[in-house]
């Protein structure tokens, strides 16, 4: 428990803060990119959490993912489209990377300085 | 069963003998000695180390002295040829055949080759999905030919597409009934009693004309069929001893019946007056749209429809129904809180009023309703005129208030009218002001769907919305047509492009058979480049692999084309439900060495999309992996298509 408390805390840190920073964040976050991947979160939600309507639903993890207390219990548990992921299948040390990959994207620009968005 | 009633002159068994016996001086093929011994010749012995006899050599090497003419008179081929010419039909893609060798000689020589234009296809698939494409674009079908068992066989899917997606297409299968007399070898093997039944389950109408007069009654209802409201496909059994014989004179000349369109059925009078009343007199009415415009003028009374009661529209997108400009278009969410739905020409009515979780739960999933349980539901729908036992391309049954089976567009016109009088005085008002909410729901609608667009717009490999919208940076100032979206971009095309003509959306494949796009894509560029259109394809990595032989035809007609790939290396739904259902089971999913489960991904080594298509006379570049190179890519390859040529761009994606 206080090893998961420790992680949550590690991502919050990330969440705000820029990667490269600390190196131990830093190895969180590249963990966490790395977890994304082999678990198959990227499979519906993209590499940089930008979901998509056709399999997410619209919704979207990165920027601002939900407090890591929330997205885990979201994680373990979720009874809608998306499968849950027991701790056996997704142990919590890469859930808490994956966390702090998520918190480490940064914000999108407004579309409006996009020449192709800025319609 | 067609070999009757043989005429004396020479006919086609007697050609085969003439050819056994103009071979056996030469070189001797078990066929051709068989046939020797049937026609009651005596056997040769020769042994093939003779030299030539001097006959041989004349007939190889001398002037024929008399004109050689074997068939016996004119070849019931041509008067098949003579029968497909009083149609419109432009062009004819398909993948040649022996069985129908008789029609193939007749189309390109007597003929002329032209009205049809024989295509070369390299799958018969290819060739159906290239009709497919031609047709969502021109409004007009064309025919394609096959071999009647492995060639049909290859077409199978392709003509479900069309079943599903409600296009018409002539197909024609070669087949040699005659088992007594057909040539023995693959020509009996690929012969069958009823080649027709493969396709039975989805196509509208076939047959199997025994005679000259039966195929040309035959055609002209088979062109008939499948042109009226639904349309589909349709399958005509072509006997090869029928295309190869003489025409025989029995007393009774041959005629082309003259063909009548059909004009497509309407809603009843009643059921459109009760409709208008419901949707007149609703809170909140809403129309949800597939198929419902089948030409230009149909998105017209879509429009003339939402405008009178200013309701906003759903477009499901088998077929560019409405504008995507238009203040009144609506995601599907908006039929939550509709009082009235009317949908058109819906496969899936159930579907928009009930949502499904597929959670796993119980194995099965759990379902929502979700309109409110009062909300009253109209259809009109033409497939209801066209349902098979088996094969079925509805969903779930949706039980609804008001049922039309009939054309949607056809309809249109009435409904309007009758629309427009029943709106009474004191709703005006609310109408306008529902109006008036809608351009604000839209407007707001419209910014965050840009914001979402501009999510990982840096990424690598590259998201499917800068994909999209580095593409329409380089087209959007031509008269463009969208021909095919396959795999899957999250719609952001019908999200972000300003598509407003019939012809700048045109669907999907309909039976979700993967494999369309590629050939779709080519066929509906072939009739816009007869249009002086520019054709624009996202083109998916699993698709292109079905049959990407047609992107040699392509290059071999000069059909310019712009197919910018979404290659996200994996088929990519499929990766997904094992994946899900590893989650589901509690269990690590076994990727192997690639990024998805095993079985799903296209990787390893990584197709080189660009070389391929190089290889088969196309422009292409790529692998494209940086998001800054994808637009300069993408304007060299306008440049290229613009000259006339097809023109590849192999871009890495992210997966949806």
């Amino acid at each position: 428990m206080r090893h998961r408390m420790f992680r949550t805390a590690l991502a919050a840190l990330a969440a705000g803060a820029v990667l490269g920073n600390s190196a131990a964040l830093a190895t969180s976050s590249q963990k966490g990119k790395a977890a994304f991947m082999k678990y198959g979160c990227w499979q519906c939600h993209g590499t940089q959490g930008q979901g998509s309507v056709a399999t997410s639903n619209g919704k979207v993890l990165a920027p601002d993912p939900l407090p890591y207390e929330s997205f885990s219990a979201f994680v373990r548990s979720t009874n809608g489209a998306m499968p849950p992921y027991s701790e056996q299948v997704l142990p919590n040390d890469d859930l808490a990377d994956i966390h702090a990959y998520l918190s480490s994207i940064p914000k999108p620009n407004d579309h409006t300085s996009i020449p192709l968005l800025s319609q | 069963m067609t070999r009757k009633n043989l005429g004396p002159s020479v006919d086609r068994r007697k050609f085969l003998k003439g050819v056994a016996v103009a071979g056996a001086a030469g070189t001797v093929s078990p066929q051709i000695a068989s046939a020797t011994i049937l026609a009651g010749a005596a056997p040769a012995h020769l042994p093939s180390s003779l030299p030539p006899t001097a006959q041989t050599i004349a007939a190889e090497t001398g002037t024929p002295q008399a004109e050689v003419s074997r068939i016996g008179g004119v070849a019931g081929s041509d008067f098949m040829v003579d029968v497909i010419k009083t149609f419109d039909i432009k062009y004819l893609p398909a993948n040649c055949a022996s069985s129908y060798r008789g029609i193939h000689e007749s189309l390109i020589n007597y003929g002329g080759n032209k009205n049809p234009e024989f295509l070369t296809c390299t799958h018969e698939e290819s060739a159906i999905g290239m009709a497919h494409g031609y047709f969502k674009v021109t409004g007009k079908p064309l025919m394609s030919l096959c071999h009647g068992t492995v060639g049909l066989q290859h077409a199978t899917m392709g003509i479900y597409n069309a079943w599903c997606d409600r296009v018409p297409v002539i197909v024609m299968g070669g087949n040699d009934l005659d088992a007594a007399h057909r040539p023995p070898g693959v020509p009996t093997f690929h012969s069958a009693q009823d080649i027709n039944a493969l396709v039975r389950d989805f196509t509208k109408w076939d047959d199997t004309p025994v005679s000259l007069q039966h195929f040309a009654q035959s055609f002209v209802r088979a062109y008939k069929i499948a042109m009226t409201p639904p349309y589909g496909p349709v399958m005509i059994s072509l006997d090869a001893g029928l295309q190869q014989e003489p025409i025989h004179n029995s007393g009774e000349k041959l005629y082309v019946p003259r063909y009548t369109p059909t004009s497509p059925p309407q809603g009843d009078t009643g059921a459109v007056k009760e409709a208008a009343r419901l949707l007149a007199n609703a809170q909140n009415p809403v129309i949800v749209v597939d198929r419902a415009a089948r030409t230009e003028d149909g998105v017209g009374l879509l429009v003339q429809l939402a405008e009178a009661l200013q309701a906003r529209v759903v477009d499901m997108g088998g077929r560019m129904n409405f504008p995507k400009t238009h203040h009144l278009g609506a995601p599907l969410t908006a039929v939550n809180n509709a009082d009235v739905i009317i949908g058109m020409e819906l496969s899936d009515f159930w579907g928009v009023v009930n949502s499904y979780v597929d959670n796993g739960e119980h194995g099965i999933g759990i379902n929502r309703f979700k309109i409110k349980p009062d909300t009253k539901l109209i259809s009109i729908s033409s497939v209801e005129l066209n349902t098979k036992a088996n094969y079925q391309d509805f969903q779930r049954f949706q039980s609804v208030d008001v049922s039309m089976a009939a054309d949607a567009e056809a309809t249109l016109p009435a409904l309007i009218e009758a629309v427009k009088s029943a709106i009474p005085n004191d709703r005006k008002v609310a109408i306008e002001r529902r109006g008036e909410a809608a351009k604000k729901a839209r407007a707001e609608g419209r910014a965050r769907t840009l914001q979402l667009a501009a999510l990982a717009w840096d990424a690598s490999p590259i998201s499917t919305a800068r994909l999209v919208m580095e593409t329409w940076g380089q087209i959007k100032d031509l008269d463009w047509s969208l021909v095919s979206s396959s795999g899957n971009v999250s719609n952001w095309p019908n999200r972000l492009w300003p598509i407003e003509k019939y012809h700048h959306w045109l669907g999907g494949s309909g039976g979700y058979g993967v494999g369309y796009g590629a050939p779709a894509s080519v066929g509906a560029a072939l009739a816009n480049r007869d249009l002086g259109r520019f054709s624009v394809s996202i083109q998916s990595d699993g698709d292109l692999m079905y049959a990407p032989g047609v992107l040699w035809t392509a290059a071999k007609h000069k059909i310019p084309l712009l197919a910018v790939m979404h290659n996200n290396r994996g088929y990519h739904q499929e990766l997904m439900h094992v994946q899900r259902l590893s989650s589901f089971r509690n269990r690590v999913a076994n990727l192997g060495d690639d990024m998805g489960p095993i079985g799903t991904s296209i990787m390893n080594p990584d197709i080189e999309y660009h070389k391929f298509a190089e290889s088969m006379g196309w422009w292409a570049t790529g692998p494209i992996k940086d998001p800054a190179e994808l637009g300069p890519a993408i304007k060299e390859a306008v440049a290229v298509v613009k000259s006339g040529q097809p023109a590849l761009v192999n871009v890495w994606t992210q997966p949806r």
